[in-house]
């Protein structure tokens, strides 16, 4: 027998969002997103406790998390740092950026490094396109990026 | 219905409006290829997802090639389902599957009835033009069912069966692109999920990604054993499927033949689960019996309606999703464990031998039947009552290894005392059969009277939900048949919130019963075969002598010389269990 845990507050916290959506299967994409806003990411147990209060199978909840890269099953860092994929920012080398963030953090998009203090995602245009490429520190936003400039950016950041 | 005109490959026809081009074709012998389209017609099941694209066909003025399987029919459409476009369009559909195919079809469970292998071979295809990266997964066993997703075509079938068909919910497409599989919530292992194990998704599995755990090496293994005796016990839908392994015509009964190549074989004894299907309903009628007469004498605890527990894939469905109803089902054993627990216990003493140096296996059409024979509930002293399992494709394997030429066999009888039955066991093969078998022996122990006619029309065909009156001696007894998970949630839902009429309901997971279980010949979406295993299994029942499972000399007689009465103390301990609630609990840390 599964047995799930969660501290109480989140727990009911959860209950009350798929609440506002009146418990309905149809709305699950809205329910993960509010739930990914409110723990950061979507664990295992969540998605157990969405599926029980919407009454829809734990598989098919897992299978519509996995299937949007929006949503992600490993916790964010303290610092996570998310490059523009979008079209403007690719087209002035957002590739290279997020290389050289990859190569030396050591991570790939998506991953967590093992002392949880950062992260590394792509996201699609985040509208500041004036600025591409640009990439964002938590809320900080740093515009016309070059690869010479990740070092620095990180090093902001170690030392916190 | 409207008709509207069609011409295929130059043939002109008329069809029904919302025909679509597949079957259409196949209405004048055009047999278009599909890989991820299934139907069973007949229990209005299918898949279309329209994805695979093996069925494409050229359709005149349209510029792309359309799928067959998911396109209608339009007055006046002009169709091409083999010009060199469409074949070209078609092989390169099939290279790029099998370019992320594993290529061990030599030693797949499913060569030789994979259709994925038939595609290559109808196709000739001789090299495999394109090499990219292949999908790795990790293969995934439980008690019955192995998953190799390396295998999977995400023709999406078994999450079709799983999720609407059997409302279960274990199954779901994940991943996007590459990546895409079918698989359980979080890729956990199916034995941590809510799985049945009722082997429906086995069944319709195109490719090697979903098979049954083998045991017949243990099996095997066992029979060269000079210390143990081995015996053995063979469920009622077996008979009616096995001869479509050796090309017999579907519905082909036998039961005979199957005797005499288990003899072959090498099993000491060659006894028959029916022989406890007659020993169910004594326990089950009885109890049945003895809910309602309370029930009549204005007990208002008593619970109704009695559900049937025969099927292994039903109880797991129950545990998981109404545990709260965990009550209501009949307590008695299904007839696998009851024969396991009489075999090692009355039958091992008869023999004088301890219950070690016995081994019982049974031929089942189930795949759920291999995990329950595992269940704690059903050993004594960490020796289980029955030790293994084997499919009816597995034991059509196993007498194949063995040269055994079927078909030429001469018809044997089963061994006395454990292999005598009668009709009303046979039809627990069948959806209907298990409670019409418990009507025949409730009525005359209720009213004193035999039965005039033993069969009850009523009870019998193939709609999902059936229900039906039957008169015992004024009091109109409601009876209520579900067979497929989705049609049992259904009553189960009316039961939980008291909205249920009926006195008994019989439940089996599988769409047909066990004549459809996931352990029989593969059907490759035939619903006509289960059509005629079903009548196979009526006419078997007509043919006995013996047709009130109370009328059995020899279930009369083990009441006599070894458990008194039905419902017994001692028939509780070795016939009846109890059943846990396995819903998924979420606790405060
Ligand atoms: S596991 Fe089998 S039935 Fe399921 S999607 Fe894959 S190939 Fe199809
Ligand atoms: S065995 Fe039945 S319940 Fe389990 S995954 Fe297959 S279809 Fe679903
Ligand atoms: S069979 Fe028609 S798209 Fe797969």
């Amino acid at each position: 027998m599964a047995e799930i845990k969660l501290p109480e507050n989140k727990l009911n916290q959860l209950k009350e969002i798929c609440k506002s959506f009146d418990n309905k299967a149809g709305e699950l994409i809205n329910v993960l997103h509010k739930a990914q806003e409110l723990f950061g990411y979507l664990p295992a147990e969540v998605q157990e406790v969405v599926a029980a209060e919407l009454n829809t199978p734990v598989a098919h909840v897992f299978g519509v998390v996995s299937f949007y890269s929006f949503f992600t099953m490993t916790p964010r860092g303290r610092f996570p740092i998310s490059i523009c994929l979008g079209t403007a920012c690719y087209v002035r080398g957002a590739e290279k950026v997020s290389d050289e963030f990859k190569r030396l953090l050591n991570l790939k998009l998506g991953e967590t490094s093992a002392d949880g203090k950062f992260s590394l995602t792509g996201l699609r245009c985040v509208g500041a396109c004036g600025l591409a490429p640009v990439v964002l520190v938590g809320a900080k936003v740093y515009g016309r990026i070059a690869p010479e400039n990740v070092k620095d950016i990180i090093k902001e950041y170690e030392e916190l | 219905m409207e008709q509207i005109k069609v011409t295929i490959d130059k043939k002109t026809l008329e069809v029904p409006k919302g025909t679509t081009i597949l079957a259409a074709a196949k209405t004048i012998g055009i047999d278009i290829p599909t890989l991820c389209y299934f139907s069973l017609g007949d229990m209005k099941i299918e898949n279309k997802p329209g994805g695979c694209r093996i069925c494409v066909v050229e359709v005149e003025g349209r510029r792309n090639l359309a799928p067959a399987c998911a396109t209608e029919c339009t007055p006046n459409m002009m169709v091409k389902t083999n010009s060199m476009r469409v074949l070209n369009a078609r092989r390169t559909v099939l290279e790029l599957i099998l370019s992320d195919h594993p290529f061990d079809c030599l030693i797949c469970a499913k060569s030789g009835n994979c259709e994925l292998q038939d595609m290559a071979h109808r196709f000739g295809v001789r090299e495999i033009p394109y090499h990219g990266e292949q999908s790795k997964y990790r293969v995934d066993t439980s008690p019955s069912i192995i998953r190799d997703v390396d295998k999977c075509i995400m023709c999406r079938r078994c999450e079709m069966m799983c999720n609407t068909v059997q409302t279960v919910g274990t199954l779901s497409a994940i991943n996007r692109g590459f990546e895409a599989v079918v698989a359980t919530a979080f890729e956990m292992n199916l034995e941590k999920s809510s799985c049945t194990y009722c082997g429906q998704c086995v069944a319709v599995c195109p490719t090697g990604a979903l098979t049954e755990v083998d045991h017949t090496r243990q099996v095997i293994s066992a029979l060269a054993d000079p210390k143990k005796t081995v015996i053995v016990q063979t469920a009622p839908a077996v008979r009616a499927a096995l001869g479509e392994e050796f090309g017999l015509e579907a519905g082909s009964l036998v039961t005979g033949k199957m005797v005499a190549a288990l003899r072959e074989l090498g099993f000491d004894y060659i006894f028959d689960t029916d022989f406890a299907a007659d020993l169910t309903i004594m326990e089950e009628g009885t109890e049945l019996l003895s809910r309602l007469n309370k029930h009549l004498a204005g007990d208002k605890e008593v619970k109704l309606p009695i559900l049937t527990s025969c099927c292994p894939a039903w109880v797991n469905f129950f545990e998981h999703n109404f545990p709260e109803l965990k009550d209501i089902p009949s307590t008695a054993r299904s007839p696998q464990q009851m024969f396991g627990a009489i075999a090692k216990t009355f039958y091992a003493e008869k023999l004088g031998i301890s219950r070690e140096n016995m081994v019982v296996v049974s031929i089942m059409p189930c795949l759920a039947k291999k995990y329950e024979c595992q269940r704690d509930e059903f050993k004594t002293d960490g020796n289980p009552d029955v030790d293994f399992a084997i499919s009816t494709r597995e034991l059509a394997n196993f007498i194949k290894q063995a040269n055994i030429d079927f078909n030429a066999l001469p018809d044997e009888d089963f061994d006395n005392p454990l292999g005598v039955s009668s009709g009303a066991a046979v039809i627990f093969g069948t959806t209907g059969g298990v409670i019409e078998a418990a009507v025949r022996t409730a009525y005359e122990i209720q009213t004193g009277k035999s039965l005039e006619k033993v069969d009850f029309d009523e009870l019998r065909g193939m709609e999902g939900i059936r229900e039906a009156t039957i008169d015992v001696d004024g009091f109109p007894m409601r009876i209520g048949i579900a067979h497929g998970l989705g049609n049992a949630r259904k009553l189960l839902e009316d039961v939980r919130d008291g909205k249920s009429q009926f006195h008994a309901i019989e439940i089996m997971a599988c769409p047909g019963g066990c004549i459809g279980g996931g352990g029989q010949p593969l059907h490759h979406g035939d619903s006509s075969i289960l059509m005629a295993r079903q009548k196979a299994i009526y006419c078997e029942d007509a043919g006995k002598t013996i047709r009130k499972s109370h009328e059995n000399p020899y279930i009369k007689e083990l009441y006599e010389k070894f458990l008194g009465k039905p419902m017994s103390e001692k028939a509780h301990h070795l016939l009846h269990t109890h059943y846990f609630d396995k819903r998924t609990k979420i606790t405060i840390e």
